[in-house]
């Protein structure tokens, strides 16, 4: 073989760049583990099944923020006919309680960044909820539409 | 391998139809029966608009309870820099804010008494015209011209727009002029974002009056909010027996804030 020397070299440089991922992974002790995150508190079930929001919650949560913002409607009536707060802070975190423990964990672990809590307050209260006639009508389905409306304020135990 | 091309285009057919079968049933790729709807308490009108009755801000001379519940409400973070502060209601001159009006001769009245400002929520909105993102637009249902926040790249073309001056730019992150001091009950804005008065856009999806109208109620009344179409209500009953004017009316945006002087 002609110059086996400078072809070896490169071969043995060849397979220490592409073997890169394995060795420094290993270097940096990092894991290959998916992250435990936060179970959910409180609610039985999610908005929708939880085959669906693992693979598709952040479509889910646009469409929320697009129909609140834009449309000015605030219930979302699931595939199951529940009807929910469409609320990241008010209905998601009513059971996901920590954007860091539940959110954050994953999305670091697959390197998605998000923003939502730059603005939106994790301790949010909807702004009906500390008017009583209000949680009395939605509660007691005395108005009209508002049969099977599951409002926050039941459930919590804050 | 030697497979003909009908054999081929068989199973090329039937893989087709079974992988769009299987992709139709997945719960990933349709949610079957979901929609979306209006809170049952949420207060409805065509076009919303308010009238600012000046006489009586006027007997109510020096009170802020308007801009203190407004700024409360949303989170509007105070800066004493003129150059970078945020406002959604505030009060401005007479002679700044109706110049076409304003003339040496006029009442002492007025000219000394500043004039509560807000965004006019106009008929035909400029900032909506300019905004490259349609971060900003005017809500179809009920005239609310409104700011998706999420959209907003920060190009403060909508500020140069606004002849009225009611959009302010957030310079500096605004959670640390609150400092704990965040109301809950709505969200902050973020560095790098235009904001400006929504009309309560959150409170009247849950069937409360304007932060500002409610905080008024006990301080004279001064501001009347309603919907202008129906012929009815309040705001339509002031406007129909009382002379009204609109800031800078000549531009033709049209302004959904009437002031009764």
């Amino acid at each position: 073989m002609h110059n086996a020397k400078a072809v070896g070299l490169g071969i043995l440089i060849f397979l220490l760049l592409g073997t890169f991922p394995f060795w420094w992974g290993w270097l940096q002790e990092s894991s290959s583990e998916p992250p435990e995150i936060a179970l959910p508190e409180g609610g039985t079930k999610c908005v929708e099944s939880r085959e669906y929001m693992r693979a598709l919650h952040m479509d889910l949560l646009n469409d929320w923020r697009d129909t609140v913002v834009r449309k000015g409607e605030r219930v979302y009536v699931s595939s199951s006919g529940e009807r929910f707060r469409m609320s990241i802070t008010g209905t998601c975190l009513e059971c996901h309680k920590s954007n860091d423990e539940f959110c954050n964990r994953c999305h670091t672990y697959v390197g998605v960044s998000t923003t939502c809590f730059d603005c939106h307050v994790e301790t949010f209260v909807p702004p009906g909820k500390d008017d009583r006639t209000l949680v009395v009508q939605e509660t007691e389905g005395t108005t009209k539409g508002s049969e099977g409306l599951r409002p926050v304020e039941v459930q919590r135990s804050r | 391998m030697n497979r003909s091309k009908r054999s081929f285009l068989k199973i090329a057919g039937c893989s087709v139809v079974g992988g769009l079968g299987l992709a139709w049933n997945s719960p990933l790729v349709q949610l079957e029966g979901t929609s979306t709807e209006k809170l049952p308490t949420a207060l409805r009108a065509k076009t919303w608009g308010m009238v600012i009755d000046l006489k009586r801000c006027r007997e109510k001379k020096g009170c802020t309870a308007c801009i203190e519940a407004c700024h409360k409400a949303h989170n509007v973070p105070s800066i004493n820099n003129p150059e970078e502060e945020v406002k959604w209601v505030w009060k401005e001159s007479y002679e700044h804010a109706f110049p076409t009006q304003a003339h040496g001769k006029q009442s002492r009245s007025l000219l000394e008494h500043p004039v509560l400002v807000l965004c006019n929520h106009c008929e035909n909105p400029p900032c909506v015209r300019v905004c490259p993102t349609q971060a900003t637009f005017k809500r179809e249902s009920d005239g609310i011209v409104m700011m998706d926040q999420h959209r907003c790249i920060g190009c403060r073309y909508c500020i140069v727009a606004c002849p009225y001056g009611a959009r302010s730019f957030n310079w500096q992150d605004p959670r640390e002029f609150l400092a704990g001091d965040i109301n809950p009950s709505f969200p902050t804005r973020t560095k790098g974002v235009v904001e400006k008065c929504n009309f309560c856009a959150e409170r009247l999806a849950e069937g409360k009056m304007p932060a500002c109208v409610e905080a008024c109620e006990g301080e004279g009344g001064a501001l009347v909010f309603g919907d202008l179409e129906d012929p009815d209500s309040r705001v339509s009953r002031i406007l129909e027996e009382r002379y009204s004017i609109q800031r800078k009316p000549a531009l033709g945006t049209d302004p959904r804030i009437y002031y009764v002087v």
